[in-house]
């Protein structure tokens, strides 16, 4: 499919990246000469200078033929104003990204509807809704949810003294009376989706599927069951502090942001009432203290310094705060946190590609059973997906354990109704049901695209 | 320095060579000629170390930046050259390898240059991988292997920008593959075009086949002595027609293909190109009107050889060296400038030569309103700077290697003009010069030493210079840290 991804700054590049690795024709589109002159030595993308809403310029990217117009650049109105362009040129599907919380209220449907925008995509309150999630369970570094709320995968890692260190899957199975499945698991720069002879060691990175009172149920056994946090401390004043506080304090928690900018926080209070800002430099250990890092639940890193978030929450954790939580933009660095031992990341970047290819497997797929959800895992390495099964489907009626499944392919959950399964062998996939795969090494349009 | 990969790509392009020689293979099997033998040895040869490189230096690494392009595309024309050469010295027709390596790189780089004699006693297998190699040349062979083996790092577009004519190399779209492909269709679409055409003016098949690859590389191999003059009318005219075609930017014909017309008529480099043709066209007609009896002869032989020269091609119809001298230093300034950008031609290139003409102007205003700011503007866009001094960087290179290689040249028994014409000449990839290097000349007469020199400029040339001098640079060749 041809894309084209106009503005190409952090989140840009990073979805053109993904989608022209997914094999799609992309096009960047950007006013800097430098800016695209970098992209096409790096991907095999082609490059575009320019105006985003420039209809000689589009005209140039190939608007009117292309099967999705990503607009991803700093300004909301200049993104809806390209994609209303692209749209009216020929482009298929389009997608902006509209960030201003003013925009994102009751008036989004309308314009959506008006601009004939397929999507409207919100970075930051994507990232919001990740940092709440791990917030509500605070044991998992990540979680990942899916379409109905009663099944998720978890990621955590395996400690020294880790019941799972030294077991096989079967084992652990036999041992743990709860229903979860291990789907994936993490050891070095090398991911597996095991089988049941798979030893577990201390230190892998595993993922996991459950429903949520199961995996509450796993974690009291394990002991490593932490308290959903009540008392939050934020970092930084940004639009996603605000998007998260919003909804922490909907929830019932008590919210504390902490922000340099005297005129942010005057706009903070003035949107979240019943919050507590802090208008101080957040590097300061003195204020950190003085503002109770000791005695909070959980302590989010938000600034818009990678570096500032990385050693702040380092700090956070050395006075032994229950829950860290660090918001990164640039990959490289994320890979570094965690070697240092942060480990709950969140990267408004990957979750925004995330998104976007998802949204174009589903668009390729136009008929079958498409993509419903996506997320990569394990720094990419590997693909949680969400299919819904269709009526005619060849995978129906079958046992798993009849179903030939490609390598490095596993269904790590079934969701009929509101029932979830744990599937084993003797299980079966009915028609309408939602089922979870995990995969490394495949990419995967439809459900069939599992079998062998 | 990726060496791996270096080398594993060096060692595709080997198989690529030997896959390439079937076509003369079958030529010398089809008029029964004992060359058939040369080409097995050497496609046998080229095999096994191509073979032996991709089995045991499959890379790992397959990120690579521009310097491993630039080493890559040297390495492999260099590499491509030596094998092509091989099949001249076993079959014992060129027993020097010098000879051979000069007649080889003439071919792979379009020039047209040859050590030849004797034209009509060669075997006819030999004389279609000699036209090959121009036709292979010209498009760029590893842009060949773009388009249809699965690259193995998404980074080739340094390899195609290194070995792809012109200051400015795009895509047509998105993927370098793709890009790499509709440019060989473009080619191939072409040069059976002009078959065909060759061939309904009543060209036997072999010779179309020749012809027609060299002017499609805009090389200039022929099969006779006389090059193209005892062909009729309407085949000199078809080539010459040919011959403009294939000097146009090539991104102009897939412009063409999707509809985009306007943006093929407002191409600036077009209409220039156009324009240089027009004038010389005229300027020598008029020039050598007394020498023939008619006003459309001498239109003819002035269009073919003004073609010919400014594609870089080097086919003749007529000897030019013994034209007035304003029409030879007319062909003489024309082997300078070159076709456009993005074509199958040699030289400066003629959008090289406007964004020249348009700096110096915009320096000249400076002098006079040091205040004033303005912009080049090329093709509708205002030009970086960065673009300006690179080619302003190319110009000097350009000036330096022929003053360089000129000086190397100089100890041989010849004139001035000829020598001077030499280099112009090979570097340019043009081919015949003036003097004894004239079109009814070769450049037999030089020595082993001289025709390696000239070969390293036609490499130069056709790979527009850094490509060959990133090669030699050990800064370049350092493992990666």
């Amino acid at each position: 499919m041809k894309i084209i991804v106009a503005g190409c700054g952090k989140i840009g590049t990073s979805i053109l990246a993904n989608l022209a690795q997914e094999g799609h024709d992309v096009v960047a589109v950007d006013k800097k000469n430098e800016v695209i002159a970098e992209l096409t030595n790096v991907y095999d993308v082609m490059g575009v200078c320019g105006n985003a809403v420039d209809c000689d310029t589009l005209e140039e990217a190939g608007a009117s033929d292309c099967g999705m117009f990503v607009a991803m650049t700093d300004s909301d109105e200049l993104n809806m104003l390209s994609c209303f362009i692209a749209k009216r040129m020929g482009a298929q599907n389009t997608i902006a990204r509209i960030r201003n919380p003013e925009y994102n209220d009751s008036s989004l449907g309308f314009m959506r509807q008006h601009l004939e925008l397929s999507m409207a995509i919100n970075p930051e309150l994507r990232t919001a809704a990740e940092l709440y999630n791990i917030l509500k369970f605070p044991s998992a570094l990540k979680i990942e949810r899916f379409s109905r709320r009663n099944l998720e995968m978890i990621e955590f890692r395996l400690d020294d003294d880790s019941d799972f260190a030294g077991k096989t899957l079967v084992e652990i199975r036999k041992k743990f009376d709860a229903k979860f499945l291990i789907c994936c698991v993490q050891r070095g720069e090398e991911v597996y989706i095991p089988g049941g002879n798979f030893t577990l060691q201390s230190g892998d990175k595993i993922g996991l599927t459950a429903s949520m009172p199961e995996m509450q149920k796993l974690m009291k056994m394990l002991g490593t069951l932490k308290k959903q946090a009540k008392n939050i401390l934020i970092l930084g004043g940004s639009k996603t502090a605000f998007y998260l506080a919003k909804m922490l304090e909907e929830g019932g928690n008590t919210v504390k942001i902490i922000e340099q900018d005297e005129k942010r926080c005057a706009e903070l209070t003035a949107e979240l009432p019943s919050a507590t800002i802090i208008h101080g430099n957040g590097a300061e250990q003195e204020l950190l203290m003085e503002e109770g890092l000791s005695t909070c639940d959980a302590f989010v890193a938000l600034t818009g310094i990678d570096e500032e978030n990385i050693l702040i929450s380092i700090f956070a954790s050395m006075q032994k705060v229950p829950k860290t939580i660090v918001k990164i933009n640039r990959d490289e660095l994320v890979s570094m946190a965690q070697k240092i031992g942060i480990e709950s990341v969140v990267s408004p970047k990957i979750i925004t590609s995330n998104v976007l290819v998802q949204l174009a497997r589903a668009l390729e797929n136009s008929s079958g059973s498409s993509v419903e959800t996506l997320y990569k895992i394990f720094d990419g390495k590997a693909e949680a997906l969400e299919f819904i099964v269709a009526q005619d489907s060849k995978l129906t009626g079958k046992m798993l354990k009849e179903i030939k499944l490609k390598p490095n392919i596993l269904i790590g959950g079934i969701m009929r109704g509101r029932k979830t399964i744990i599937p084993s062998g003797v299980d079966m996939i009915l028609p309408g049901d939602r089922v979870i795969v995990i995969s490394s090494n495949n990419r995967l349009n439809d459900i069939l695209d599992i079998l062998k | 320095m990726n060496r791996k990969f270096v080398f594993y790509m060096c060692g595709q392009m080997l198989i690529i060579e030997a896959v390439l020689m079937i076509l003369p293979l079958l030529t010398s099997i089809v008029y029964k000629e004992s060359c058939a033998w040369a080409f097995l040895l050497t496609g046998g040869i080229e095999l096994f170390l191509g073979a032996l490189a991709m089995l045991f230096l499959k890379p790992k690494d397959t990120v690579i930046y521009s310097r491993e392009g630039f080493v890559i595309t040297a390495l492999t024309w260099v590499l491509l050259s030596a094998g092509g050469a091989l099949p001249f010295v076993f079959s014992g027709e060129i027993p020097s390898f010098a000879d051979a390596f000069f007649e080889t790189v003439s071919g792979f780089t379009t020039t047209g240059a040859s050590i030849l004699t004797d034209l009509e006693s060669m075997s006819r297998g030999l004389m279609m991988w000699r036209s090959f190699t121009h036709w292979v040349g010209g498009m760029g062979i590893l842009v060949m292997v773009m388009a249809v083996m699965p690259m193995t790092t998404d980074r080739s577009i340094h390899i195609m920008r290194a070995e792809m004519p012109g200051p400015i190399v795009g895509k047509l779209v998105p993927r370098v593959r793709q890009t790499a492909k509709i440019l060989y269709i473009i080619y191939i679409a072409l040069t059976l075009l002009q078959i065909v055409l060759l061939l309904l003016g009543g060209m036997p098949l072999y010779d179309s086949m020749i012809h027609a690859f060299g002017t499609a590389g805009t090389g200039g191999f022929g099969i006779k002595s006389d090059s193209i003059a005892s062909y009729s009318p309407y085949l000199q005219w078809v080539i010459t027609i040919f011959m403009f075609i294939f000097g146009i930017n090539f991104n102009l014909y897939y412009l063409a293909l999707i509809r985009r017309f306007k943006s093929v008529f407002s191409s600036e480099e077009l209409w220039t190109y156009i324009a240089i043709v027009l004038i010389s066209v005229f300027a020598v007609t008029v020039n050598i009107m007394p020498l023939y009896s008619s006003v459309s002869e001498s239109v003819r032989m002035s269009a073919f050889q003004v073609m010919s020269i400014m594609s870089t091609t080097g086919y003749a119809t007529a000897d030019f060296d013994l034209w007035p001298q304003f029409s030879r230093t007319v062909l003489l300034l024309l082997m300078f400038v070159g076709a456009c950008a993005g074509s199958t031609a040699g030289g400066m290139k003629v959008s090289r030569v406007i964004i020249l003409f348009k700096s110096a102007r915009r320096e000249l205003k400076k002098m006079l309103h040091p205040r004033s700011v303005s912009a080049v503007r090329f093709e509708g866009k205002s030009l970086e700077s960065s673009t300006l001094s690179g080619i302003g960087v190319y110009l000097s290179f350009y000036i330096a290697i022929i003053l360089g290689v000129l000086l190397l040249i100089s100890f041989e028994p010849f004139d001035f003009e000829t020598k001077f014409s030499s280099v112009i000449a090979c570097f340019n990839n043009v081919g015949p010069g003036l003097g004894a290097v004239g079109p009814s000349g070769s450049y037999a007469g030089y020595t082993a030493f001289s025709k390696i020199i000239l070969s390293v400029s036609m490499l130069l040339g056709r790979l527009e210079i850094y490509p060959i001098i990133f090669l030699l640079s050990p800064s370049v060749w350092k493992k990666k840290s």
